[in-house]
């Protein structure tokens, strides 16, 4: 399945959602969504991840890049990962660098 | 305004060049490309070769133009490359003569020593295609790990207790309940298990890359298949983690996955301890595969009798040449590299004596490698053991070329304890030194030079050194002939498993009074992984090619020993609340604080008296609490009383200062729960004035 990235800002709070298979031909379009994303100095960046059915190193690196592009002042939500990608980043132990929801809700994330 | 080294010079077949950069050696990220530098002192040219992941065949090969070339070191930058991808290796051209030393073939496909990952062996097990033209191939990897503020813990070595693991056998069975077994991701599931044990060092049997597969071969009796190199004690790689070790090496992920594991040990308080392998290589000898050095420059690399024949001081084929300044850097680069970018804790290196040999062989007095280890910068806070004897002959232990920084694997407490354990007489005066650090050893490095240990992966596991006389090795398909004879073990009266309640009662008896005598000594203690649960091996006293539940630890056995595990963790938990346990410097034998008792003082079933001769079966001492860490630091009078004897005695007991009375902190000879008292709720001793200990038993009590 082809990768798609979309982007939303709400406030201060960034929401980038992916759906199909992130491998390394599509990190390019992720990593450029990182970038719009941080251009407007979001507090809360959101990577909605339950339609993305794969990721290759190279797209866990765009995350590894997400997190130190936004800084430290910055949270980053990851929502929804499952099966091999939630294996994925929990194998590497990326996931102790975010805050993993199993769903989006808006409210838990403005107030965390 | 961009930099003018983003801009190719040269170009080869399409792709465009530039002349390297000679450092840093390996393959290194550069703005719009990749820097390649190797380097070798007897070739006459090289060539780059790329490949695509898991091609058959290399997909471009770029001949180094001479004026790429300084010195010996051949350098490059290739642009627009794809990182995730690629695999390089490198052809040399130079003499073919062997005599000489020198063996070069420009057939061969040839690994960067400095590969920082290795591909051919992603994951653990899967048969390799034994048609591939090059086997075990360098890849690139990411330097961007977040390490927040992670850096190396620097606990003083005094205060560790080290706990000798490895990376598969500890998860991979079933019963470990984790979510990726045998891997690093599975270690870190099970930290909350190494924090509740009481452990502070973890030190992974070698996790440089090695081929499983080495020496792979049927046993002839069961038709069962060994795994050659189960171990790790055969490098093929030392700059790059296993990919086989880690769950995401399929993914190329090695590095992260390990370096996520080490920053999650250290936010626990757990230091992590490397087993390296500089001793030789996976290469063999002469007729051993072309995988790295011996086709970049084996005349450098490998030590080489006058015939050019390869020395065999490691046992296994060939020996590293580490005095030779080239390979010393290599060494000093490696280690330099894993402290830095992997934030180590510290060293243990497998028959350190080779470090100390020169380039023919002889024992040198004053070895360049290891005097550059022990004052090199990077390393200055890095804890270095040495394991300090070779397969040719030299046993250094307490001689081993130390400059004052190096630590050593005490053969002879494991020796001294052994049989003291199993109840030889006549080791009261060998005993008295271990307990006390060695200083008839160290004297000159202090107490921390001494690492104690009981058990280790070379031998009987704990349980085995008190269920069986003898080895049990068959299952390895030699005959039973390999692993040491020599185990100062003893069965308690029954060769293997048995039923029998005294017999079984005895042996946990005994197991305990090992892990006491090993946790109340002066040194840093090193414990066996599973020796807390009564880990079995069945007898095999050297499982170095089992890939099953012989190496696997045993969950279950937590339930099972249960009661040997509280009184291990227990113990642990009483060495860490006592300074008097855990001195930088040996003891003095003198009241140094004036404080009317000396530091440490001997008994035996009469108080100030111990019976030094040759019979002798028991043993105990004091510490005076005031004396800790030199007079620095208060604590408890701490009384230890050993009896190997098969009959109970009556102990006397010293008397105290006024105020400070006798409590119990732990007794073998009693059964649970008043084998062992968690420290602070240790109960009073009703008769202050002795103490019955009973047959091959070990009392602890605490002065307060």
């Amino acid at each position: 399945m082809a990768f798609d990235v979309s982007t939303e800002q709400a406030g201060d709070i960034a929401v980038i959602t992916l759906s199909g298979e992130l491998d390394a031909n599509a990190a390019g379009s992720f990593r450029s969504a990182v970038e719009e994303a941080a251009a407007a100095g979001p507090k809360r960046v959101v990577l909605i991840m339950d339609k993305l059915q794969f990721m290759a190193s190279a797209g866990l690196r765009v995350l590894v890049f997400a997190k130190q592009k936004m800084g430290t002042g910055v949270d980053l939500f990851v929502v929804g990962a499952r099966d091999a990608v939630l294996e994925t980043i929990e194998m590497t132990g990326f996931h102790h660098s975010v805050i993993m929801m199993d769903e989006f809700d808006a409210s838990e994330i403005e107030n965390y | 305004m961009q930099r003018v080294d983003v801009f190719p010079t040269h170009e080869h077949q399409g792709h465009k060049l530039r002349p390297g950069k000679p450092f840093p050696f390996g393959a290194t990220l550069a703005p719009g490309g990749v820097n390649f530098s190797v380097y070798s002192s007897h070739a006459t040219s090289c060539t780059l070769v790329l490949f695509d992941k898991d091609a058959p065949e290399p997909k471009v090969e770029i001949p180094f133009p001479d004026e790429f070339r300084i010195g010996n070191v051949y350098s490059m930058i290739v642009f627009d490359l794809d990182i995730e991808s690629l695999e390089y290796g490198y052809r040399f051209d130079g003499p073919w003569d062997p005599q000489a030393g020198h063996r070069f073939d420009k057939s061969k496909i040839l690994m960067d020593p400095y590969a920082k990952a290795i591909g051919g062996r992603d994951v653990w097990g899967q048969p390799p295609d034994w048609d591939n033209i090059y086997q075990h191939r360098a890849r690139l990897v990411y330097d961007d790990f977040d390490w927040d503020d992670d850096r190396p813990l620097e606990i003083p070595l005094e205060d560790l207790v080290i706990y000798e693991m490895h990376v598969r056998s500890f998860t991979k069975h079933e019963s470990s309940g984790v979510r990726f077994p045998g891997v690093f991701a599975g270690i870190r599931e099970k930290i909350p298990y190494l924090k509740e044990l009481g452990v502070n060092c973890i030190e992974l049997l070698p996790i440089y890359e090695f081929d499983e597969f080495e020496h792979s071969r049927e046993d002839p009796k069961t038709g069962r298949q060994l795994v050659g190199n189960y171990w790790g004690y055969s490098t093929l790689g030392f700059f790059a983690p296993k990919a086989g070790y880690a769950a995401t090496g399929k993914l190329g992920m090695q590095v992260d996955e390990f370096k996520a594991l080490v920053k999650e040990l250290h936010r626990n308080n757990i230091e992590v301890f490397l087993d390296v392998v500089f001793n030789h290589t996976a290469e063999g000898n002469e007729h051993g595969p072309y995988i790295s050095l011996k086709g970049i420059d084996n005349k450098t690399y490998y030590m080489l009798t006058p015939e050019g024949y390869y020395f065999n001081f490691s046992g296994t084929g060939n020996t590293l040449n580490c005095n030779n300044p080239v390979v010393r850097n290599m060494v000093l680069d490696c280690l330099r590299y894993w402290a830095s970018e992997y934030h180590i804790d510290g060293f243990r290196f497998d028959l350190a004596s080779i470090l100390g040999r020169d380039p023919w062989g002889a024992p040198l007095s004053n070895p360049p490698l290891l005097e550059s280890l022990a004052f090199d910068p990077v390393l200055a806070k890095c804890k270095l053991i040495a394991e300090a004897w070779d397969a040719g002959g030299l046993y250094q232990v307490g001689s081993f070329p130390a400059y004052g920084r190096w630590a050593e694997w005490n053969g002879k407490y494991r020796d001294s304890i052994r049989k003291f354990l199993k109840g030889e007489m006549g080791v009261i005066g060998e005993m008295a030194q271990r307990l006390q650090a060695s200083p008839d050893l160290y004297a000159t490095r202090g107490a921390t030079a001494s690492i104690n240990f009981i058990t280790a992966h070379d031998g009987f596991t704990l349980n085995d050194l008190v269920s069986y006389n003898e080895k049990h090795n068959e299952a390895n398909g030699e005959d039973n002939r390999d692993g040491t004879n020599d185990n100062d073990s003893w069965n308690c009266g029954w060769e293997g498993p048995t039923d029998d309640p005294g017999i079984n009662a005895l042996r946990m008896r005994q197991m305990k009074n090992a892990m006491t005598m090993l946790l109340v000594s002066q040194g840093v203690p090193m414990i066996l992984m599973g020796d807390e649960m009564g880990r079995t091996q069945y007898g095999n006293n050297n499982t170095y090619c089992h890939d099953n539940e012989l190496n696997w630890q045993d969950w279950t056995l937590l339930e099972k020993n249960a009661e040997l595990f509280r009184y291990v963790k227990t113990m642990l938990a009483f060495r860490h609340a006592h300074h008097a346990l855990r001195n930088r410097w040996h003891l003095t034998g003198t009241d140094t604080v004036g404080s009317g008792y000396a530091d440490i003082t001997w008994h035996g079933t009469q108080a100030w008296n111990a019976d030094w001769s040759g019979t002798s079966r028991i043993l105990a001492f004091m510490l005076c609490g005031k004396h800790a860490h030199g007079g620095q630091r208060e604590d408890d009078y701490i009384y230890v009383a050993m009896n190997m004897h098969w009959e109970s005695h009556w102990f006397e007991l010293p008397g105290l200062p006024k105020g400070t009375q006798w409590h119990a902190a732990a007794n073998t000879g009693a059964p649970p729960p008043e084998d062992i008292w968690q420290p602070g709720t240790e109960p009073l001793l009703e008769n202050q004035a002795g103490i019955l200990v009973g047959d091959r038993s070990v009392v602890v009590l605490v002065g307060k």
